[in-house]
């Protein structure tokens, strides 16, 4: 059985990694947008939403992502939902992404010093004006590198949608070598395309570290 | 020991700011045991004293940066003790200018001086930025308005930040040792600027270890001392002072 590597393998390896990379971007946008209202959350004046979304981040990242795809597609289909598998993963995804970018950026957004709150708070700005026009544009200089390297994280960890039937790059690798049987070389060639699309965002993160830490060019 | 004596008040106007009796504590450390001072319009009021003594805490107060535990602070007319206060109001009668700048980087320093005119008061764009140009022309740095804070010397930067502060038009301003993160040759174009300022009847209170430039500009010197007012008068007190505390930090300079 099996035959060897051809271009409809190869193929079929390509469209998966298109959803490899469709699945990262539906997390990073999702888990972008709920970590931002969790990084909001974490630093309200409201004890309430601060508890919240301590809480969602606690029980998230004290929970395997594997563990989290398993419960929003065989839990939910046994309670009578049934959802598709793109669905189970990128709801997995968004809801894993959004704990981690969530705890990212309130980070940044702590980092920026405390004398710039007051020095707006000094100058009358309400709240939501300290927040947008001073505070933000600092704590995203500030989150940039770390959220281009958590990118690196999400590319990885979208190969656990395999579990719930995705045909993402790891699962059609699976696919292909149940046919093949050929492991080690349909294995090194996902590795290398994991790599390939990893490598790129780690580099352009260290370069955006290192710049981060360069002053601005001369503009006056 | 306490020879606090009440500032000169022009008859018939309330005074600007007023602490009576304030006290504060952090945790259990006393910073403010009864603090009382007055600042008349258009008055330079100084506060000196060692480090701990409590000066920066009574300047933070006035702007509620902190809240006190007991006493009443006025401020043009509001409680600032009032925790229903509307801060807002508060800082728009008041403008603050800090030891460390605190310009904000991402902007230029035409955008920092716009800023808080612009969307706190709705000056229309245009307005603000002449009224940016006006006020750096004040402070001696006209040639700054497209300029980011980091390119400029922290001297350039604490005139720069005395500007943001002025172009919202406070009724008075508190500088906390604006001077003491500059080297001494940038420290004299600062003071020069609240100079000219205190000319112009600005109502300022300022914290400072400048002791020569408090001489020159304060008509009322408060020293504290333990969290207390020890020692308040006209600047003369620093010639000649009444308690030996006083005599004991205004000669060893600290």
């Amino acid at each position: 059985m099996g035959g060897t590597l051809n271009l409809n393998h190869l193929l079929f390896l390509g469209h998966g990694a298109l959803w490899t990379i469709g699945l990262s971007v539906i997390a990073l946008i999702g888990g972008g947008a709920a970590g931002f209202l969790i990084a909001l959350c974490r630093v309200s004046p409201s004890r309430l939403l601060r508890i919240l979304a301590a809480t969602y981040v606690q029980l998230i990242q004290g929970t395997p992502l594997l563990v989290i795809m398993f419960l929003s597609f065989f839990g939910l289909a046994a309670i009578g939902l049934n959802i598709s598998p793109l669905l189970a993963a990128g709801a997995s995804m968004t809801i894993f992404v959004a704990a981690y970018l969530g705890e990212i950026w309130r980070g940044c957004i702590e980092a920026v010093p405390k004398p710039q709150w007051e020095a707006a708070e000094g100058l009358a700005l309400s709240r939501s004006q300290r927040m947008v026009k001073v505070i933000l544009p600092q704590a995203i200089r500030i989150a940039t590198p770390p959220t281009v390297g958590f990118m690196v994280q999400i590319i990885k960890n979208t190969s656990l949608a395999s579990v719930v039937g995705f045909v993402e790059l790891t699962r059609s690798g699976q696919i292909i070598n149940n046919s093949l049987f050929e492991p080690f070389l349909i294995y090194s060639i996902i590795a290398l395309v994991y790599f390939s699309l990893c490598y790129p965002l780690s580099r352009l993160s260290r370069r955006l570290e290192r710049t981060a830490l360069q002053k601005k060019p001369a503009l006056a | 020991m306490n020879a606090h004596t009440p500032p000169p008040v022009s008859a018939g106007t309330a005074p600007v700011v007023a602490l009576r009796n304030v006290h504060k504590s952090f945790g259990p450390l006393k910073v403010l045991d009864g603090v009382s001072f007055e600042v008349a319009r258009g008055e330079v009021t100084v506060l000196i004293g060692r480090s701990g003594s409590g000066k920066s805490t009574a300047l933070r107060c006035i702007d509620r940066f902190e809240t006190i535990d007991s006493g009443e602070i006025e401020v043009c007319g509001l409680r600032v003790d009032n925790p229903q206060l509307d801060l807002r109001a508060l800082r728009l009668d008041v403008g603050i200018v800090f030891q460390s700048y605190n310009l904000f980087p991402h902007l230029t320093i035409e955008e920092n001086i716009t800023l808080a005119p612009h969307s706190v008061k709705k000056v229309p764009k245009r307005e603000a930025k002449t009224l940016a140009a006006r006020v750096l022309e004040q402070v001696g740095l006209g040639d700054k308005l497209h300029a980011y804070p980091e390119q400029l010397s922290g001297g350039q930067q604490q005139r720069a930040a005395i500007a943001r502060s002025l172009a919202m038009q406070p009724k008075v301003m508190l500088f906390d040792e604006v001077t003491s993160a500059l080297d001494p040759e940038l420290t004299g174009e600062v003071l020069k600027v609240i100079e000219a300022l205190a000319a112009d009847g600005m109502t300022m209170v300022m914290v400072t270890h400048e002791m020569g430039f408090a001489r020159g500009i304060a008509d009322q010197v408060v020293f504290m001392h333990r969290g207390k007012v020890h020692e308040a008068g006209p600047a003369d007190i620093l010639s000649s002072p009444a308690t030996p505390e006083l005599a004991q930090f205004v000669g060893t300079g600290l």
